[in-house]
């Protein structure tokens, strides 16, 4: 081999190995300047104009392209220029947010509204930390649009700002409702003679049946097995009290180890145990476990109230899917069988070196309308964080269940935000501890021991920015 | 034309040359200073740490777990693709059972050679979408064929004894369909008078293989080390794809460590960073080292 072939050759190879470190650093900081430094949009504040937002300011909104598409977030729009006729929207959805809008971050020059949401969601946890997110406070505080004597604060569901709220400030608007519960289908339930357990016992002795009857009781995702955490810690929450999800979010030492995890840890081991898992349900994808479960290969999944409109493409005619809260583990429980896990969810943010803040948060006002929200159930069935706003619309069956679960859940319902907080603890972490413990490859002990090993290695992170949460 | 030369050469490699400094060196050069620093990504603040990224990195059981995989991958995939592509080259180029003198391939080669070549036009991520339903534990093709003849069916992507072996065969299954054409390509450029002076000489097919055939192939041997020695260390659309490093980080790599720091489960661009330049460093060791290996004196037709 000649010199020249060495050199034709190596180039060849520098080409190759060129796109896996160049994908990081397409978008590296440029100078770093900060342009965006002109100042924002500022109007005068009247009764009618309460952000003082300034009329003939462009408005400036990014949509994430997912399971809700972007039609609603047009109509949103059409709201905003029906109220301001002189300001222009620009509208763009994607299905990157952090690749497509990371070099404007950077840059200084970041859109107006942003839906954070999806698999390219950026961390929230970076973005605080790094002051990129305008305060959303004067939104709670304005009136509300189009119900009297109320301020917006005044028409969202328990839980709503607490979600969106890091270190007692509130940055980010969860959107739509959403309620975690298992899933089971009405039809295959009502053939069989079958009824939902209230009590950790009875649903063991109800997968005894189910599996009796050639069906599996339960399937999970396997590739994502966070799934399963859900339910695992609702049960600790509803035996222990609302402090359990305290101590886990505020990475206090040992808050995966507390007595109620332990006991909801050992009762889930149950159906581990038992094989009352369909067989090979590791090996699946979350499409993939949902599809066997619409299917009728078993009987029961964790979800959240996204569930319904994911599977329509496969979900058979009458199966009618029904939310149902976690059983309880016994007469001693802090919290009754009715309370579930009910969260705000679908992040949207105003962007702090947004050129029209005050835009910005009319936008927000005019999502939490009571018009803006039913707009956006009835578009896709989705329920909002506007209390009654599916009043007067039609609902299919899955998610008449989910209102009247959380009617049911009422002011018992509880919440985490650990995995908002920390992605990282839920996504990989705790991810993989599930992943091992319902595929039976470690016990109970084992499994809250890794999760808390995640927690540690988190909290002792320094390059990290902890949050507390109030209550 | 004599005189003009240099202004021509000069205007047709300025342009092309600019485009890819701009783009691509001067984007490694920043990955570079990026990696000693806290960036997160998101704002144009990012305080210089020094080398405190690369030493997270020595003590990251995470990284060490992902580059033993990539160990793996280099180890297994290269040899494994070259030598199923030299096989059935071989076959086709020469494996015909016609008695007569001369050289051919097997019978309905032209529809091998078509078949061996159809991953290479589907999209990796197709292929990861594909393979994903066949490990389908219950309904899965592998299994289905398994269970009928009455073997156990295990759950192959879901296991991690097992998950990342799978991934390691896709990669090998979607790579030699193209390896069969390069080095079939190769083959039909060896005159055929040396394989009939071997034949008269009486070798036996293995004999031709080894004496004949894969020395005058060395180069282009060479060349396809060097390729997959480069796809072991990535791997990361396939792994993404399928397992996404699970379970329990079982089937986890460089690049995928590199995506999740960086775009997935969080956003430090300062570390992600240093996990590529590490990842620049190894992929080049690795270039450099398989070509020095391979080394042989090289081989002319006259």
């Amino acid at each position: 081999m000649n010199r020249r072939d060495i050199l034709r050759r190596s180039a060849a190879a520098g080409l190759l190995a060129t796109p896996a470190a160049g994908l990081l650093t397409g978008c590296a900081t440029g100078g770093g300047g900060d342009q965006g430094d002109g100042g924002t949009y500022q109007g005068t504040k009247t009764e009618q104009n309460p952000l003082g937002v300034k009329e003939d300011a462009p408005l400036e909104v990014v949509i994430f392209n997912g399971g809700f598409g972007e039609e609603y977030a047009k109509a949103h729009e059409a709201m905003y220029t029906e109220k301001y006729p002189k300001a222009t929207i620009k509208h763009s959805a994607t299905q990157e947010i952090n690749k497509t809008l990371q070099p404007r971050f950077v840059d200084g020059t970041p859109p107006d509204v942003v839906n954070n949401s999806g698999a390219g969601q950026i961390d929230f946890n970076g973005l605080v930390s790094q002051n990129a997110i305008a305060d959303l406070g004067e939104l709670l505080n304005a009136p509300s649009l189009d119900i009297p004597g109320k301020t917006v604060k005044d028409t969202l569901l328990p839980g709503a700002v607490e979600v969106g709220s890091y270190d007692g400030r509130f940055l980010v608007l969860n959107y739509t409702y959403t309620a975690y519960g298992i899933w089971h289908s009405t039809k295959l339930f009502s053939d069989r003679g079958w009824q939902y357990a209230k009590t950790w016992d009875e649903h063991i002795a109800l997968c005894k049946q189910i599996k009796a009857a050639g069906i599996a009781p339960w399937t999970y995702a396997g590739k994502h097995p966070r799934y399963m955490s859900w339910p695992l810690i609702s049960t600790a929450i509803k035996f222990g009290g609302p402090s359990v999800a305290t101590a886990i979010d505020n990475l206090e030492p040992n808050a995966w180890k507390s007595d109620a995890m332990k006991a909801a840890a050992d009762a889930w081991h149950q159906i581990v145990k038992d094989k009352y898992i369909l067989e090979g349900s590791p090996g699946l994808d979350h499409v993939q476990s949902q599809t066997e479960w619409c299917q009728g290969k078993a009987a029961f999944i964790s979800c959240g109230s996204w569930l319904e409109s994911e599977q329509k493409k496969v979900t058979p005619a009458g199966f009618n899917m029904t939310i149902q809260p976690t059983p309880s583990l016994g007469g001693g429980d802090k919290l009754p069988f009715e309370a579930m896990r009910g969260t705000a969810g679908e992040p949207f943010m105003v962007p702090a070196k947004g050129k029209n803040i005050a835009g910005g948060l009319e936008y927000f006002r005019i999502m939490l309308s009571r018009k803006g929200a039913q707009d956006f159930t009835r578009k896709v069935s989705s329920l909002t964080v506007v209390a009654g706003s599916t009043e007067g619309v039609e609902l299919p069956f899955g998610l008449s269940t989910v209102v009247k679960a959380l009617d049911a859940s009422g002011g018992d319902g509880f919440n985490w935000v650990y995995n908002n907080y920390y992605r990282k603890l839920e996504r990989e972490l705790v991810d993989a501890a599930c992943g091992e413990f319902f595929s039976g490859r470690i016990g109970p002990a084992e499994f809250l021991d890794r999760c808390q090993q995640g927690a540690d290695s988190i909290a002792q992170d320094s390059s990290i920015k902890k949050y507390k949460r109030a209550v | 034309m004599r005189h003009g030369k240099y202004p021509l050469i000069v205007t047709f490699l300025v342009p092309p040359l600019l485009l890819y400094g701009i783009f691509v060196i001067s984007p490694y050069l920043q990955a570079f200073q990026i990696s000693t620093t806290d960036w997160l990504g998101y704002s144009a603040e990012a305080d210089p740490v020094g080398l405190a990224n690369f030493e997270r990195l020595l003590d990251d059981g995470r990284v060490w777990n992902a580059l033993k995989n990539n160990a793996w991958l280099l180890a297994v995939v290269p040899v494994l693709t070259i030598g199923l592509g030299l096989f059935f080259a071989t076959m086709l180029a020469m494996g015909g059972r016609k008695g007569r003198a001369g050289v051919t391939g097997v019978r309905g080669t032209s529809v091998y050679r078509m078949v061996y070549f159809f991953p290479q036009v589907l999209s990796v991520v197709i292929i990861a979408l594909l393979w994903r339903e066949v490990y389908h534990p219950n309904s899965g093709l592998l299994n289905g064929a398994l269970g009928a003849v009455g073997l156990p069916t295990p759950t192959w992507l879901g296991d991690p004894r097992t998950a990342f072996w799978c991934v390691l065969a896709v990669m090998v299954w979607s790579n030699v369909g193209f390896y069969v054409v390069l080095f079939g390509a190769a083959m039909s450029a060896i005159p055929r008078d040396i394989y009939e002076a071997v034949m008269l000489d009486g070798a036996s097919r293995w004999t031709t293989l080894r004496k004949v055939t894969i020395p005058l192939l060395w180069d282009t041997v060479q060349v396809a080390w060097i390729y997959l020695a480069i796809a072991a260390l990535d791997g990361f659309i396939l792994i993404q794809q399928m397992t996404n490093g699970g379970p329990n980080f079982s089937s986890d790599v460089i690049g995928l460590r590199m995506y999740e720091t960086a775009f997935g489960s969080e956003n430090r661009f300062g570390y992600a960073s240093a996990i590529g330049v590490v990842l620049f460093f190894l992929t080049l060791s690795v270039a450099v080292l398989a070509l020095r290996a391979a080394r042989r004196d090289r081989i002319e037709y006259s």
